[in-house]
């Protein structure tokens, strides 16, 4: 899979077969969806009508992007806080040798949703989410018990100034490569 | 939160059907009438239940590779200052203020995105001329160990 910058135009991805994949019609259905759902009874007809293209071309290329993996998802995203949940940041140092354990362990509870490995003496951050605070403590004394690790920082939000996560896929100005 | 209300959320949480009436097939499982499911999102989405409705791409794939977690030392009464001014950069998706302890001076929490890690470091010296925060580390991820999105009320 290569990606083609085109100036003023935005991005087509070819495959390896150079068989081209995404055009500007994505991208523009692209940045539309990522914020402007439409939350109608024909969601995808609303689309076509903004993009001058038929509700069956809309689904068609969704479901291209799907199996291309350019989109992971169509749905919604909550508030964990609105729900009841409560959700923190975690960090813990973990020995090179026990990476691969560890991260087995962590990833095995569902309100970790996210883990990366960071190039930092804390190694491994991970996110979790759960229905009140004890869980919080609960979860990670188990994770820490079952782990051996030791050195663990827990850093809930206590403030949020930009949680929005949107790629714009038409405003990039990059030359064609 | 009541039971319809849950089950919505269980409904939403996932891929909503790709076909010409997504909203009637899932009204249907939840048993409530399409026009009931269509203003209860609407609502949910009003009141910051639902932070956004829409399509989650997978960043990499679309040319935004390097991804830097950013930390930051930001004395307390600059904060909300600070903030406002870091999320106002694009290459910018997330901004928190954290929780420190005597481990973790860091308080101020972004996550940049770009098409490489130079791309990220310029933002970066950008956001620091910007705020005068000089006390700061970039933290690459070097592995995506898992990415999966919350499901919620699914506990027995």
């Amino acid at each position: 899979m290569e990606i083609i910058w085109l100036k003023n135009l935005g991005v087509y991805i070819k495959d390896a077969r150079g068989r081209k994949v995404m055009d500007n019609v994505d991208c523009q259905l692209l940045n539309i969806i990522q914020n402007e759902f439409p939350i109608v009874s024909q969601p995808y007809k609303v689309l076509g009508k903004r993009l001058k293209i038929g509700e069956d071309e809309v689904i068609q290329r969704l479901k291209v992007l799907k199996s291309e993996k350019i989109v992971r998802r169509i749905g919604a995203v909550f508030d964990p806080r609105k729900l009841g949940y409560v959700s923190t940041l975690c960090a813990v140092k973990v020995p090179e040798e026990h990476l691969e354990e560890v991260t087995e362990i962590i990833n095995s509870y569902p309100g970790v949703t996210h883990n990366y490995l960071r190039e930092y003496d804390y190694n491994m951050w991970f996110t979790l989410i759960v229905p009140d605070t004890e869980m919080i403590k609960a979860v990670l004394d188990e994770i820490l018990q079952r782990t051996g690790i030791s050195d663990l920082i827990v850093l809930p939000a206590v403030n949020l100034f930009k949680i929005h996560v949107n790629f714009d896929l038409c405003g990039r100005t990059e030359d064609a490569e | 939160m009541n039971n319809i209300d849950k089950m919505i959320v269980r409904k939403l949480q996932n891929d909503i059907p790709l076909c010409s009436n997504p909203f009637t097939i899932l009204s249907k499982e939840i048993g409530i009438s399409e026009r009931q499911l269509l203003k209860r999102i609407r609502e949910m989405k009003k009141i910051g239940i639902i932070r956004r409705f829409g399509a989650t791409l997978y960043h990499r794939r679309i040319g935004f590779k390097a991804n830097a977690m950013v930390v930051w030392q930001v004395p307390k009464e600059q904060v909300e200052v600070v903030g406002k001014i870091m999320a106002s950069f694009s290459e910018v998706s997330h901004c928190y203020q954290r929780s420190t302890c005597s481990k973790w001076p860091y308080n101020m929490f972004i996550m940049v995105h770009g098409k490489s890690s130079l791309e990220c470091e310029k933002v970066v010296a950008k956001i620091s001329a910007a705020t005068g925060i000089k006390k700061y580390k970039l933290l690459y991820s070097t592995a995506e160990l898992k990415k999966s999105s919350m499901k919620y009320f699914m506990e027995k």
